[in-house]
């Protein structure tokens, strides 16, 4: 017995965004762009004991055309940049990154010739998660939180609206250099 | 070669199609005669089944293979140039990422390189090297487990993937345990380890010993014999032993050759001598015996576990030397992990010269004599060597690494030239190469 037998009778009302945004949220599609370390706590999040399966999205897309998630789990070489945005560009839209491990979100240890400092440089990023390598548990917060926030995502004009409302916020957020304090 | 005209010559042949989008490549190059059917493709760095981001070059006529070259670099990662501006100790925590499944093995042939150069490997304890025995068996299988499991998804068997990453989560148990952390633990330090074992580590070690035993059985019975993965791998990816002495191949590439060689037996490091265990080997050449020597391993690596286990005696896990032993005396306090408080009750209240070393070792760390030297062990790919060069000081001069991987992956050619598409990715999991290990 589920939700639909305690609703009194009828029709329910929600919105095109509620509908669209729950579809969406419930079978992202992640594309395999494993690089290092990261991924092999990426695939271990996509199997038995942390099972990603449980949110709709243990189908891992080889091919980045039938994805709409990437997770990019790595250090970026600037040699492996220019793939990586290719392969961002092949996928549709709507898409989403997330950055997963310290050398993708700003090169981490790694301040040399070699690593792209931070994946945002050349692609966006949704979702920044610390960690080297993040354990799975903190994979899944990442994935949760990025449901939410798809869950939660205007379409058409109303994006257009939000957008320019997150600028408008952002601009006069906090910087980070003037967060001062303990991190708790 | 050099005729780049705008103006697409009239007089084309038939129009080829190329992989990378355009189709423009007959006003640059015009065709090869008479190879209509040649076709050059790419795989990689983004492809599935190519472990990793390795770049395959693949020369095909229909479905079989005229010719491969691997493009690697695509993980490149300049870790042996930051060691060179890193203090000796430092070093560890950047080794320990380079072939991320086999980390133990990096610090330690590390560790052991640090430790000759400083002339201290008979002070190092013996607790510290069982513990590090211990460690890079349990890490041997964690690393075949992943090789069987990735393997397995290229080859399309699903349930070897699983069956991998469920076995292999309970040797990541014992290491966050032991060290803390899942992955890239910087746990061997030159002169030891960073820390003893924790109360109860070897009760539960023992535990997942016999568990994994258990469940070893059913890997075994699982793949060994199956008829589909015999089909994918008997006589595929062939290379006989005058080919790996010529491309410096090492490990279950070599032993599915016949010659049993092995460091632990050969050149044994750690005190191997004292353990007893054998060299797998097989005769096939090919990628089921590479497979069959990887779980006839694992088995060895739980029996050398259980012997470690025998042997830890109580005792100190660092060099004694207060001028090498780094000073980590970690402890969990009400904010967090940190500097026990006993250790800091020690240098600040109750002796100078521990301050004074403290201070020296954590600022600048230890000098390493003038000299240059060569430590190798066997890691789970191969022949794993590190070739360090002092010039004195608290940094390395430089730090180069043989990896297995990056030597291996030569033999990809060999092995799949002439066969079928489909065997070169069966040829490439058995090789198991880590990028990260080859690319560094
Ligand atoms: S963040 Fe750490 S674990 Fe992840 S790729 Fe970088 S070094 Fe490896």
């Amino acid at each position: 017995m589920g939700i639909e037998e305690k609703l009194p009778s009828g029709f329910l009302l929600t919105t095109v965004e509620g509908v669209a945004g729950y579809a969406r949220k419930s079978s992202l599609w992640p594309a395999t762009f494993g690089l290092a370390c990261c991924a092999i706590e990426m695939m271990a999040t996509g199997a038995g004991r942390f099972d990603l399966a449980r949110f709709g999205m243990e189908v891992f897309r080889p091919s980045p055309r039938q994805a709409d998630l990437m997770i990019v789990a790595g250090r970026v070489s600037q040699k492996m940049a220019p793939v990586l945005r290719q392969v961002y560009d092949q996928m549709p839209n709507p898409k989403w990154v997330i950055s997963m491990g310290a050398c993708a979100s700003s090169g981490g240890m790694f301040n040399n010739y070699a690593v792209v400092q931070g994946v945002d440089h050349v692609v966006p990023v949704d979702i920044y998660l610390p960690g080297c390598p993040p354990r799975p548990e903190m994979l899944q917060d990442a994935i949760l939180k990025l449901h939410d926030e798809i869950q939660h995502m205007k379409m058409g004009a109303h994006r257009e609206v939000q957008v320019r409302e997150l600028e408008a916020a952002a601009l006069t957020a906090t910087p980070v250099e003037d967060m001062k304090g303990l991190l708790r | 070669m050099t005729q780049t005209t705008d103006k697409v010559p009239t007089d084309l042949p038939e129009r080829e199609y190329t992989v990378q989008g355009g189709g423009d490549w007959q006003t640059i190059l015009p065709a090869p005669e008479g190879e209509s059917e040649r076709l050059v493709v790419n795989m990689g760095p983004q492809h599935p089944s190519t472990h990793g981001v390795l770049r395959l070059i693949l020369e095909i006529e229909g479905e079989s293979v005229t010719q491969v070259r691997c493009g690697i670099g695509y993980l490149h990662t300049g870790i042996e140039k930051n060691l060179e501006y890193r203090n000796w100790t430092q070093g560890v925590t950047f080794v320990t990422r380079m072939d991320y499944l086999s980390n133990f093995f990096n610090e330690t042939a590390y560790c052991l390189g640090v430790e000759k150069l400083l002339g201290i490997e008979d002070q190092v304890p013996e607790r510290a090297q069982v513990i590090r025995v211990m460690l890079m068996e349990l890490n041997r299988i964690s690393s075949h487990f992943v090789c069987l499991a990735t393997g397995g998804l290229e080859l399309g068997a699903l349930t070897a993937m699983t069956v991998g990453f469920r076995d292999r989560e309970l040797i990541l148990d014992l290491f966050e345990l032991i060290t803390g952390l899942r992955m890239n633990q910087a746990y061997i330090r030159p002169g030891g380890v960073q820390q003893d074992l924790p109360a109860g580590a070897e009760k539960k070690i023992a535990e997942t010993v016999t568990l994994l035993r258990k469940r070893y059985k059913d890997t075994h019975a699982l793949l060994v014999g199956n008829a589909i993965w015999m089909g994918r791998t008997v006589g595929v990816g062939y290379q006989d032993l005058a080919a790996c002495m010529a491309l410096g191949a090492t490990g279950p590439i070599l032993r599915a050759t016949g010659l049993p060689h092995d460091l632990r037996k050969s050149q044994p490091y750690c005190g191997y001598e004292d353990y007893e265990f054998e060299v797998a080997t097989q005769d096939t050449c090919d990628a089921y015996g590479r497979f069959l020597i990887r779980l006839a391993e694992m088995e060895q690596s739980l029996n050398i576990v259980e012997q470690c286990l025998d042997k830890l005696s109580p005792g100190p896990v660092m060099v004694a030397d207060k001028k090498i032993a780094w000073p980590s005396q970690l402890a969990i306090g009400p904010d967090g992990m940190g500097n026990s408080l006993e250790h800091i009750r020690h240098i600040m209240g109750e002796s100078m010269e521990a301050l004074i070393h403290h201070f020296k070792l954590v600022t600048e760390g230890f000098r390493v004599p003038v000299g240059q030297v060569y430590s190798a062990v066997e890691s789970p790919r191969g022949e794993l060597g590190v070739h360090m060069v002092s010039d004195g000081g608290t940094r390395p001069y430089r730090v180069h690494y043989r990896d297995p991987s990056f030597v291996n992956l030569q033999s990809v050619p060999i092995q799949s030239e002439g066969g079928m598409i489909s065997d070169v990715v069966a040829a490439v999991a058995s090789i198991d190469p880590v990028m990260g290990g080859c690319d560094r």
